[in-house]
């Protein structure tokens, strides 16, 4: 459903402001969205002054300086720290990336750092994906083949192979999903373009044999066709893959096997 | 896990004005304009089968400078959404997908819906002219 403003319980108010580091000659200001699920207040915004002299150059390495030296109880998901893991995907400036490859020197004045947008929080910016990783079990992801497993592994060639490229390398992070207006009003149903993509990668792969059923399942007004080519995914991608190009090729074989 | 008072990320009020979601909505709003416009059409044509006094007042309506405002958003409506419904039908048999080519194309449709919107009022006055 169509939602444009937030529920009552979900409007931001202006948060604490924390004092700026004493010395410090470089500093820049991050507005960071908070929310605590142990006190009944709403979500709020806190301004951080961050001095830069003494910071890594990414937005993470900035959260973590703020996380050990002004507020230990600012809670976000961080793990490799070189965009491969997704779990530091957060809205940074207006758009969707991983905190852990975006600069700060990138934005221009104030860094505004959000949960994933359209998610419920559990705690600051950490959202619940609950339901994304639902969806994701729901396509499958795994290798379906019938025929009796060779002695060695399923061979691929080499052409074969190249079709997954640009697929496999997804790491789930779900800056494309929450990046997409039509999963913003119908994520109930529609899968998104991060599992359409996952779904994609099955499909396409030559070994797998199960590409009518997956096609069967994915046939559906909302689970596939609620992409309306909108390609917020694509233009907000972190690792430069394209969501929107998966899904138009599974729409093609939707035609396709109509023959 | 209780999850129900959970508040709602921001969406809308947080994220950067795109391109690609701008020219969507877009698409969006200029179809439902065609639709309402559409309206105005058939009373026009109503008007003209009910006889030359209808026909009068609907052209005084639609002639006022109300009605030509009403007309040129109109007419931007209909551009718009042709030249970015053949984007869509290039999306659709798997072209133009990089987000380079994405961007290119959206101001390219952007352009041509303003030069066409611009020629076919220019053209239609210096039509009247000449009648």
């Amino acid at each position: 459903m169509v939602e444009f403003a937030l529920p009552a319980n979900s409007k931001i108010g202006t948060g604490k402001s924390w004092p700026k580091p004493a010395a410090a000659k470089n500093t820049k200001i991050f507005r960071v969205y908070r929310w605590n699920p142990d006190d009944d207040a709403n979500p709020q915004v806190d301004t951080f002054e961050v001095d830069l002299d003494s910071c890594g150059p990414m937005v993470l390495d900035a959260l973590i300086k703020i996380k050990n030296e002004i507020d230990p109880t600012l809670a976000f998901r961080r793990s490799c720290r070189e965009g491969v893991c997704g779990s530091c995907a957060m809205n940074i400036d207006g758009t969707n990336t991983l905190a852990c490859t975006k600069y700060v020197n990138d934005v221009e004045g104030e860094v505004k750092v959000y949960p994933l947008p359209h998610m419920p929080v559990v705690k600051d910016l950490v959202p619940d994906l609950t339901h994304v990783y639902a969806q994701y079990a729901s396509i499958e992801p795994w290798l379906k083949a019938e025929t009796p497993a060779p002695e060695c592994e399923r061979p691929q060639s080499p052409e074969e192979r190249a079709r997954l490229d640009g697929f496999w390398e997804c790491i789930l992070c779900f800056c494309c999903s929450t990046a997409c207006p039509s999963y913003w009003w119908n994520g109930d149903r529609y899968l998104g373009p991060a599992i359409l993509l996952q779904a994609y990668r099955w499909i396409a792969d030559s070994r797998d044999e199960a590409t009518g059923e997956r096609l069967d399942q994915l046939e559906d007004p909302f689970r596939l066709y609620r992409c309306h080519t909108i390609m917020n995914c694509t233009k907000t991608c972190p690792k430069n893959l394209n969501p929107a190009k998966a899904i138009a090729e599974i729409k093609k074989l939707m035609v396709a096997r109509k023959g | 896990m209780i999850s129900s008072n959970r508040p709602l990320s921001p969406h809308l009020q947080v994220y950067r004005p795109q391109i690609t979601s701008t020219l969507s909505i877009l698409h969006r709003l200029t179809g439902v304009a065609l639709a309402l416009g559409t309206l105005l059409l058939t009373y026009w044509l109503i008007a003209a089968a009910s006889g030359p006094e209808a026909f009068a007042d609907a052209q005084g309506l639609i002639g006022s400078i109300l009605g030509r405002l009403v007309l040129f958003g109109w007419t931007f409506a209909l551009f718009f959404h042709l030249c970015n419904g053949i984007r869509h039908l290039a999306w659709d048999a798997g072209y133009g997908f990089e987000i380079e080519t994405t961007t290119r194309s959206g101001w390219v449709v952007v352009g041509a819906s303003v030069v066409l919107t611009l020629v076919c009022w220019v053209a239609g006055y210096v039509a009247m002219a000449g009648a």
